[in-house]
């Protein structure tokens, strides 16, 4: 559990960068450009590891005593959607920066930073990475555009003051890491447990400002393409039933698969 | 010439068996290019193995040396392989925990983007292409870089190949940098085991398993196999029958073992996300219908307690006779 003691009266002002992915279980249908998914039918929600940095976010706040939660999601109109869920969890404000989404990390990153920059913020929370492109990357960009101190895929946060320790999970152990606010966290699961939004919350989130802002992506350095489907696991076979289909499990394992 | 810089990565100064996988990849790249391959070798002291890198096809081996590189400097690092990067077309690295957090910031660093957890590489003229497993492992995405092309490579999808080089040991000297964040320590998890994520053969086991203290049996299992990790579906990482550095799947650990056993575990689609390019599937499970036996390549049914001990048995008999 993180603990956090700013002094009660410190305000602490916190941005939470969201992205609208398809659900986990959505089947995957190649869209007819090639390159992207068919959209149709396909259902759309926060992008889970955003979740543990919404609910970081409100949690700090809360510790602290005041303060600003601020969401931004670049996107097409459809984040609006994404932004107000975020808004009925407790977050306090939304900004939906307006575009088509981009192959380039890079691309999205430098529009976020040039957009969070000046915002006066202490802490800017991101996922560990987005479940659509795996890309694990537009947060600590934006640490790097912004010059401030970055951890990444963090597990588990200690607050005190202005000094932050989190840990996060490397191979084969966990690293400890140490810096100061104002930073900008990317979360990992473990970190809490996200509220759902509550029904009053659904209900104050219809008021709560959502800015809408056109900004245009550059082209980028990387481009997609193709999208494809990765081919079928041949279909396997069963073995066998119960401790009996050991011996032939052993055997295929060594002369067919060269596994063992 | 153009050349490849290949970031090798090392804990407790030794090199790590994912470095001679990117460097593997980087001589590949380099020969279809016609460039040369530059190694960079980060630590507080001399990194056992550095020397060594002639052998998987490094041209010259960088060595930077800093008093903050005993452990992982992500502004440290960072700065010196940007610096390093100059002139490179480019720049590769392990998807591990330090590359993924390493690979962006140096991608930042050089106003670029970046392609991670790439499971291929090629090149199309002179441009980098690579593939990337998206959308939890339901799609392929090919995506075409720029120069410097940065890159990071899933561990376990490369295999490393010995390709003698000349392997050069020279310096590097390490630009000046502002240490924003200092890692303090690494922290042994509750369950020392081998990572899943790099281990060649992964036994993971789930809710058909009861109870905590029967993931013993597949302790055994993998004591058996001696190269073994155990891994864990979400439910039992959920319940805190495991550490969640073990869970495997879309929340857990992406694994691409040569052998992957699910024992009592009934293949959700984020289990299977973390696990369906493993090259050998076994899938041990009462229930026949279970979706795990779909991706499986091999299938037992029947109930795990009676079948594990054998099959432990049976491995441990053929690891003896080899
Ligand atoms: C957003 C999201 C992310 C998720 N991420 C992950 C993830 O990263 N990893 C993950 O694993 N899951 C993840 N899940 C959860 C996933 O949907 C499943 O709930 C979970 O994988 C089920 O775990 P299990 O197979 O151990 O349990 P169960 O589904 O309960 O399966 C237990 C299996 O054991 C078999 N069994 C029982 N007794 C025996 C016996 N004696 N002998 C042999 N077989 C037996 C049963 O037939 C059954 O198939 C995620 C879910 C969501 C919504
Ligand atoms: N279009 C976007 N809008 C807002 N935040 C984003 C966007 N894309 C990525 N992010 C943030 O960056 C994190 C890492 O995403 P990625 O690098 O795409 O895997 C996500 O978890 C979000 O917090």
């Amino acid at each position: 559990m993180p603990v956090a003691n700013f002094s009660r009266g410190i305000a602490l002002k916190i941005a939470v960068c969201l992205k609208r992915v398809p659900d986990t279980t959505a089947k995957i249908v190649i869209g007819a450009d090639g390159k992207s998914i068919d959209e149709n039918g396909v259902k759309f929600v926060p992008n889970p590891y955003d979740e543990y940095a919404l609910e970081e976010a409100l949690k700090l706040k809360e510790t602290a005593g005041s303060g600003e939660t601020v969401v931004y999601a670049l996107g097409t109109d459809a984040s609006q959607e994404t932004i107000r869920t975020a808004l009925a969890m407790g977050i306090d404000r939304g900004v939906l920066l307006q575009s088509p989404p981009s192959a380039d990390g890079f691309e999205v990153a430098k529009a976020l930073a040039t957009e969070l920059k000046g915002g006066g913020y202490d802490l800017i929370l991101f996922g560990k990475m987005a479940v659509d492109d795996y890309n694990h990357q537009v947060g600590v960009m934006v640490a790097e555009l912004l010059e401030l101190p970055c951890i990444s895929a963090v597990a588990h946060l200690t607050v005190n003051g202005t000094a932050l320790e989190a840990e996060r999970e490397i191979e084969g152990g966990i690293e400890v890491s140490t810096c100061s606010l104002p930073a900008v966290l990317t979360c990992d699961k473990g970190l809490n447990t996200p509220r759902l939004p509550s029904l009053k919350g659904i209900m104050a989130a219809k008021k709560k400002p959502l800015e809408v802002k056109p900004v245009s992506l550059g082209a980028g350095t990387l481009s997609t393409v193709s999208l494809t489907l990765p081919a079928e696991r041949k279909a396997g076979r069963i073995v066998g039933e119960g401790a009996d289909a050991v011996p032939e499990l052993v055997r295929l394992l060594r002369q067919e698969a060269k596994v063992l | 010439m153009p050349s490849i810089l290949a970031v090798m990565e090392s804990r407790s100064g030794s090199l790590r068996k994912v470095s001679h996988e990117v460097l593997t990849t980087a001589r590949r790249l380099a020969d279809s290019l016609g460039a040369t391959v530059d190694a960079i070798v980060l630590g507080k002291g001399p990194v056992a193995g550095a020397e060594e890198l002639g052998a998987f096809g490094a041209d010259r081996v960088l060595t930077a040396t800093h008093d903050q590189f005993e452990l992982y400097s992500p502004d440290g690092f960072s700065a010196t392989i940007a610096a390093a990067a100059a002139g490179h077309s480019a720049v590769l690295f392990a998807a591990t925990a330090t590359g993924r957090d390493l690979a962006p910031r140096v991608a930042a660093r050089l106003g670029v983007g970046c392609a991670t957890d790439v499971t291929d590489i090629s090149t199309e003229g002179q441009n980098v292409v690579v593939t990337r497993p998206v959308y939890a492992g339901r799609a392929l995405q090919k995506v075409r870089l720029g120069s410097p092309a940065v890159v990071s490579i899933r561990p376990n999808t490369i295999p490393a190949a010995e390709n003698r080089k000349e392997g050069r040991v020279e310096s590097f000297p390490v630009p000046a940098f502002t240490a924003r964040v200092t890692v303090k320590e690494i922290k042994a998890p509750a369950q020392a085991t081998l990572d899943v994520s790099e281990a060649s053969v992964v036994i993971s086991g789930g809710r058909g398993l009861k109870e905590p203290a029967n993931f013993k049996l597949i302790e055994d299992l993998a004591a058996a196999f001696g190269n073994a990790a155990v891994g864990a579906s979400r439910a039992v990482v959920d319940a805190g029958w495991r550490d969640h550095g073990a869970q495997v799947g879309q929340t857990g650990k992406t694994v691409s073992p040569g052998l992957y056993i699910a024992v009592g575990i009934s293949g959700a689609i984020q289990h299977l996300a973390g696990m369906r390019t493993a090259k050998v599937i076994v899938a041990i499970n009462r229930d026949k219908d279970a979706p795990i036996f779909k991706v499986a390549d091999y299938g037992v049914v029947g109930d795990l307690f009676e079948i594990l001990p054998k099959f432990t048995e049976a491995v441990k008999k053929v690891r003896s006779e080899q």
